[in-house]
């Protein structure tokens, strides 16, 4: 059975005696100091800092023991089945770790002459290439550090294409559909859109009547993720390209859900204009507990020139950054990009290769029909919207019909499955499905694993009908039983750092 | 010949023949293909496409990158005085253990609490951490980087305000200043530069005053600076901001708040940063973490952007617990009306700060900046008896950056730069086009990581490369 390590560790402010020191740094040598003098007279009077900082004073070998232990109150793709909808949580390959992990990257310093980085262009003009091709688009932009600042940087590049053809002025809406991922809204706003929402049709697809109702010489493109996030390929994407780029708007491609697709379709050829990439669920690196991921954004040959500087342009013999780029919409971040994560990328395409990667989209969309199939006929549990066609890489189910007859919630579901030592699915989205188990088991688990994950919830919903109670109050096994997240966020009771915590403690005396 | 024809590839096992067919038979279909049938022909990619075709093995991998990498020179091979913006530091060994402790490092962000509590606390405890540091009372658990935490704390700045201007000082990071112009343009706002004192280097007072106006939603400065020299008239320069009813930003480098005071001692509302330097490796400029933090004053805190974590308790309140906090400002929840787009952040480069700070300690953090500020004043020394070589352009106190000028050399940093390189030594970075009024200058950084002999090696170099023109 599972049982989560339960430590009760106090926070790291108390822990450790005062004058405790945890790492001995490199200091000046004695010379140095006598050449330099007094830094009590260097540092100006003013701007000295006389309150020293509190923070813990503890030794290594507790440091290393209260992370440890925290390690421990912590659930990853390692420990087991983490079918986080729309998060595509697969395995992590340890070779790309360690390589990521080599002095030879660590070490490089992103303004360094081109003389001594040839090797990492080299990496980052290929992993460059490559992903255009997976996406085919025309060029790749590898800054973004994460899915919604790719986004960011789409939204931007709409904006500067319409302001070159004099247009932006009225180009002030972006069409999102009612089940799109929260960033699309939220990143169309960030670029000064307005946002305009298209319902989705009987079958979870967009409704192409409100599409063309939306759709008019206004309309800057539609943000799209494909399949969408009921899991579903938008069959019409032939009609909807076509709607919204006689419209004269561009279509961007969410790559939220790219893993299914793999070698098989290819947003470019579906039309779309701009792509994202989420390398940190496609191509295998590790989400570290909500990051640094990866976010390149693809484009068409049309929009190439508004990418951010500098570019890694190759003449056959030499790379170099090239920064002369009149149109480019400047810069969306520092530097080039999180080169890390990235390597991690390149490590993963040459793990797989093109026969590979095809095996991922199709084993995670055997894996996700698979565990649709399994987990049809739970009492309790519908499949809403179209249930004869097979989803791509995950399916949503409702819990409404268990709540209504059992009072037991999509909430108390997730809660109740990590008692078995699995994840819970995303829920409450996508927002068109009442009480949302959104399912993504990614190509990584095993078919015993994902029996097992069908046996849970199969156990669940016998509990709900047998014992509402056990579900309702769940989880168990976990580090904490359930929380009070309605406190952490309410003014009077809000603490969000450890300074603030002892301000109350003051105030409550 | 493809390995995967027979055998499952190992990080996919389900890709095994038989498993799959065994899966087939269960969703009563016959082939792989007929879970792809509902899209349209047209479609489905005909051609291999130009990507390595088959799985290499791991070694093969491992040969393949490790080669591609040693065609680098790190600073490890050479000294090396780049800063601006990314900086080499050392990183203890115990972060680097706990950054891959897989428990971590696998897993997502905690939408789950109770399975979460590890990740939860440890960023907790990054936020407390770099509150401390920077006498603020609110972090959020990270921004992609300063610059981007710039351009977020600019939008903030007009929404708390309600006003349109932002005004950064002249000598700012051009990275970080078209970052912010990004960020500014699509909400509407302007970003005015005041200028500096042509003597030191300092913000100039005057200047700000004639800018500063009803309009003004945020002044912003950075300390150290850009070029490395101190700014003290910070106090001066909130007030003025908070005169007009502006917010005030600090941009602040953690590696200086040993010694320096803080940010929340000088009035900021809004405090943004690069925690890069606090265990995290430069990694060639990326992944960063841009540190962001205010006040505890709600008409602040409700506008920040970036995941913020809190302490709670149990339902039954027995216990304390963790959670995301405040989650209502954010796109999944409040969706085009949320205060940013940001949801993946980097996560884990807070928890190997967490980790570098806690090691660290008051004590740590104060001989880290005491090491830097010797150790760059040392090579400021060292550099300014070299005949031709101004350093620094100007008066004030430096940290751990500071400029170097060629013009009474007569040489281009371009030019002495190619040379140093030919003797195996990396320059800073080159600012004269950045900056065409301070002529042929160069930025120089200089950290505990860096030994008297190193410096000592450069400043050699330099003169033998002036005296040899």
């Amino acid at each position: 059975m599972f049982k989560q390590a339960c430590w009760n560790e106090p926070l790291i402010f108390n822990l450790g005696r005062s004058e405790r020191r945890g790492h001995i740094l490199p200091t000046a040598e004695e010379h140095v100091k006598n050449a330099v003098g007094d830094l009590d007279e260097l540092v100006p009077q003013r701007m000295k800092r006389t309150n020293a900082p509190k923070l813990p004073e503890v030794s290594e070998v507790e440091v290393a023991r209260h992370f440890t232990r925290l390690s421990q109150m912590n659930y990853g793709v390692d420990c087991g089945l983490y079918p986080l909808g729309s998060c595509t949580m697969k395995y992590n390959p340890k070779i790309a770790e360690q390589l990521a992990n080599l002095p030879k990257l660590n070490m490089l310093h992103p303004y360094q002459d081109e003389s001594t980085i040839q090797g990492i262009l080299e990496i980052l003009y290929k992993l460059e290439r490559w992903l255009a091709e997976l996406t085919g688009t025309y060029e790749v932009c590898l800054h973004p550090a994460a899915g919604a600042h790719g986004e960011f940087l789409g939204t931007l590049l709409i904006r500067a294409y319409h302001k070159m053809k004099g247009e932006l002025e009225k180009r002030r809406e972006i069409i999102v559909p009612d089940s799109a991922h929260g960033t699309n809204p939220a990143s169309a706003a960030m670029a000064g859109f307005n946002v305009v929402v298209v319902p989705s049709d009987d079958d979870g697809c967009v409704s192409l009547g409100a599409l063309k109702a939306a759709v008019s010489e206004r309309t800057a493109g539609l943000m799209l993720t494909n399949p969408n996030t009921l899991g579903i390929f938008e069959k019409n994407i032939d009609e909807i390209a076509r709607i919204i780029h006689d419209a004269g708007g561009l279509l961007y491609y969410d790559g939220a859900n790219l893993n299914p697709m793999l070698c098989r379709v290819r947003p470019g050829d579906m039309g779309f204009d701009i792509v994202h990439i989420n390398i940190h669920k496609t191509f295998g690196t590790p989400h570290g507990g909500g990051g640094p991921g990866a976010g390149p954004v693809g484009v068409s040959k049309e929009l190439a020139e508004f990418l951010p500087v500098p570019r890694i342009v190759f003449d056959g013999a030499w790379y170099r950054l090239d920064y002369d780029r009149p149109y480019s919409v400047g810069k969306i971040r520092s530097f080039y990009g999180n080169v890390a994560v990235l390597l991690k990328a390149y490590a993963y395409i040459l793990s797989l290769g093109f026969e590979g990667l095809k095996e991922v989209a199709e084993v995670s969309v055997l894996n996700a029909n698979y565990l649709m199939k399994k987990l049809e006929g739970v009492r309790g549990l519908t499949l809403p919207y179209d249930s004869e066609k097979p989803r791509k890489h995950e399916c949503v189910f409702s819990a409404k019909q268990m709540k209504n007859e059992t009072g037991v919630s999509a909430l108390n579901i997730a809660k109740r499955l990590l008692d078995y030592g699995v994840h819970a699915p995303t829920i409450y989205f996508p927002l068109i499905v009442e009480e949302a188990l959104m399912i993504e088991p990614t190509e990584t688990f095993e078919k015993e694993e994902l029996d097992r994950f069908a046996e849970a919830l199969r156990k669940i919903s016998e509990e709900a009908y047998t014992s509402p109670e056990t579900v309702l109050k769940a989880p168990y096994n976990t580090a904490v039983p359930r929380l009070d997240e309605v406190k952490a966020s309410h003014p009077r009771t809000m603490v969000l750092s450890w300074r603030m915590y002892q301000k109350r403690m003051t105030q409550k005396g | 010949m493809n390995p995967l024809e027979r055998h499952n590839h190992p990080y996919i096992p389900n890709s095994q023949p038989k498993i799959k067919n065994e899966m087939m038979r269960e969703i009563g279909i016959k082939s792989i293909e007929e879970l792809y049938a509902d899209i349209p022909e047209k479609y489905t990619l005909k051609k291999p496409l130009k990507i390595p075709k088959h799985a290499l093995s791991e070694f093969e991998v491992k040969r393949h990158i490790e080669a591609l990498l040693a065609k680098n020179k790190t600073c490890n091979e050479m000294p090396m005085f780049l800063g601006a913006g990314c900086w080499p530091h050392y990183v203890p060994a115990v972060v680097k253990e706990i950054v891959q402790r897989s428990e971590f490092l696998t897993s997502y962000t905690p939408y789950q609490p109770e399975i979460s509590q590890g990740m939860l606390q440890a960023l907790f405890e990054y936020q407390s951490m770099i509150c401390e540091l920077t006498a603020m009372d609110v972090a959020n658990c990270s921004m992609y980087d300063w610059a981007s935490a710039l351009g977020e704390a600019a939008r903030m700045a007009a929404r708390v305000t309600r006003r349109r201007e932002i005004l950064i000082p002249k000598i700012i990071h051009p990275e970080r200043l078209a970052t912010l112009q990004a960020y500014a343009e699509p909400a509407g706002l302007t970003v005015k530069k005041v200028s500096y004192e042509r003597e030191t280097g300092e913000l100039k007072l005057e200047d700000l005053k004639y800018a500063i106006s009803e309009q003004t939603a945020a002044v912003y400065i950075e300390n150290p600076s850009y070029l490395g020299f101190i700014e003290t008239q910070v106090e001066e320069i909130a007030s003025e901001a908070h005169k007009h009813g502006a917010l005030f930003i600090v941009g602040v480098d953690p590696t200086s708040l040993g010694i320096l005071k803080p940010p929340g001692e000088c009035g900021a509302d809004i405090t943004v940063g690069e925690a890069q330097p606090l265990g995290n490796p430069m990694n060639f400029g990326g992944p960063l973490l841009g540190i962001f933090a205010c006040r505890d004053d709600m008409n602040l805190v409700r506008q920040m952007p970036g995941r913020v974590i809190g302490l709670t308790t149990t339902v039954d309140g027995a216990r304390q617990g963790f959670c995301m906090a405040l989650q209502t400002r954010e796109q999944h929840i409040r969706r085009e009306k949320a205060t940013s787009n940001i949801c993946s952040n980097e996560a884990l480069c807070a928890v190997a700060s967490a980790v570098y700070m806690a090691l660290l300690g008051p004590r740590g953090f104060r001989e880290l900046g005491e090491a830097i500020m010797y150790k760059a004043n040392y090579a400021i020394s060292m550099l300014s008896v070299v005949e031709g070589v101004k350093a620094p352009i100007f008066k004030s106190a430096h940290f751990k950056e500071f400029t170097v000028n060629f013009d009474k050399a007569g040489l281009t940093v371009k030019e002495v730069h190619k040379k140093l390189l030919q003797r195996g030594i990396h320059g800073g970075k080159d600012v004269s086009k950045e900056f065409p009024e301070l002529g042929e200058t160069a930025l120089y950084c200089v950290t505990e990581v860096h030994s008297a002999e190193e410096i000592a090696c450069l400043a050699d170099a330099i003169n033998q490369i002036l005296k040899e023109r």
